[in-house]
């Protein structure tokens, strides 16, 4: 799995975030549109496009996008 | 692994009862909050709009109007009913249990036995399986599932976690012993690990309540609550629905030796659109037959599934004859699926009081 797919599959998620702002290094709790419904979206984007299962802890221990895509990649893998 | 059928009992009629007055979410609910906000809550949670019972409305009395009104259409005799069960989260008291007070309220012998059941989100589809197999076993001619909860009383006006997703309203089931009925089947679970994930914490007797119990505290987002008001993990009670509830009902399907197919409509405990919607397209369910009355009543806790069947199947569950599949998931952790068959059974329109 690539991380710029990942990138688009998280930026279908937000209606208000303009593509391109988000990166593999965004804080994504920095992100104005940020809020702990977009954690369910990004739960349930990652169950229906890859499969695996992110916990709350997944989301808690994250800071960035790049880690969330590092918990999927593992779960993947694993 | 609780899986098993029930034979010879079949349901008779099924009623519903929210208080009349409703809520509906705008961007008016949250100070503080735009409308493109609330607008993203009302998307996601496919609820636009929930019923909150006034203070002097208890989960009782909707449950005691779904029940009245039930058995008149039934025209059944009060003397046949020989079990009375009350699920619910939301009792009258502490003590005495509930189920006694509709008993007497209801106009029921005193040879009527009547016990609560402390279940929420789970708690008809576990509800069902005890007085299926009361009925069976025992061969009591008739009984009464009485399934609801008043959660939002428990819920901080100042918790935009919980409370544009709770509603109220109580339901009544009529079951009666049926030598010909076609077979209840259930598969049920649970997981304490996650007691947690949805807890009133204060007001029981291990943390019993006191004054500390209504200082409100700050939590992130603008949260504010007590203690002795609902907490609701999202995160983690999300993860845990789309992962249990579809392989719990999977798990009935193969413990039934059947699939997908033969079910004619699918009512799932109604927590929110994308929860509901994520373990729909992971059973690959088709849309048309899996009910939602989120929109109208929000999460109304243990009554969302009789309750939805009585608010978008009246036609078919008095004029056919269908399979249902079930499935309740929550608090606890508690997670069950049940197949229902129905044969023309009485339901009233939802009532409003």
């Amino acid at each position: 799995m690539e991380l710029s797919e990942f990138i688009l599959n998280v930026e279908e998620q937000f209606m208000e975030t303009d593509p391109g702002i988000i990166q593999g290094a965004t804080e994504f709790r920095n992100l104005e549109e940020w809020s702990s419904l977009m954690a369910l979206m990004i739960i349930a984007m990652v169950d229906e496009k890859y499969e695996v299962i992110l916990t709350g802890d997944d989301i808690r221990n994250s800071q960035t996008i790049q880690d969330i895509f590092d918990k999927v990649q593992s779960k993947v893998n694993a | 692994m609780a899986d098993f059928s029930i034979q010879n009992v079949s349901v008779k009629g099924i009623s519903a009862c929210v208080p009349k007055e409703n809520f509906v979410n705008t961007k008016d609910v949250f100070p503080g909050m735009d409308s493109s906000e609330m607008q993203k809550i009302v998307t996601m949670t496919g609820i636009d709009k929930h019923h909150i019972s006034p203070k002097e409305i208890c989960t009782s009395d909707l449950c005691f109007h779904a029940a009245e009104k039930l058995i008149e259409k039934l025209t059944w005799q009060k003397e046949e009913i020989g079990i009375v069960i009350f699920v619910s989260q939301t009792p009258d008291y502490i003590l005495p249990m509930t189920s006694a007070i509709l008993q007497q309220r209801l106009g029921l012998l005193s040879s009527c036995m009547a016990f609560d059941m402390s279940i929420g989100c789970s708690g008809f589809v576990y509800g069902m399986s005890v007085i299926s197999s009361l009925i069976s076993s025992s061969k009591i001619k008739k009984g009464l599932l009485l399934v609801g909860d008043t959660i939002t009383k428990f819920i901080s006006k100042q918790d935009r976690s919980t409370f544009p997703l709770f509603g109220d309203a109580g339901t009544a089931i009529a079951l009666e012993y049926n030598e010909s009925a076609k077979e209840m089947v259930f598969s049920l679970s649970t997981d304490g690990v996650g007691h947690k994930a949805i807890i009133v914490n204060d007001g029981g007797q291990r943390s019993p309540f006191s004054e500390q119990s209504l200082m409100p505290q700050n939590y992130e987002g603008g949260i504010e609550r007590n203690d002795a008001q609902l907490y609701l993990n999202g995160m983690d009670v999300f993860n845990f629905s789309i992962t249990k509830a579809p392989s719990s009902f999977n798990q009935l399907m193969t413990y039934k030796e059947t699939n997908i197919d033969a079910f004619d409509y699918f009512v799932f405990h109604q927590a929110n659109k994308l929860m509901n919607e994520t373990i729909r397209k992971k059973l690959k369910i088709d849309p048309s037959k899996y009910l939602y009355s989120l929109q109208k009543y929000g999460n109304t806790s243990s009554a969302t599934i009789p309750l939805t069947l009585v608010s978008e199947l009246q036609d078919e569950l008095e004029n056919k004859s269908l399979s249902l599949g079930l499935c309740g998931f929550g608090v606890g952790l508690s997670w069950g699926s049940m197949i229902l068959p129905t044969d023309k059974i009485a339901t009233l329109p939802v009532i409003e009081i």
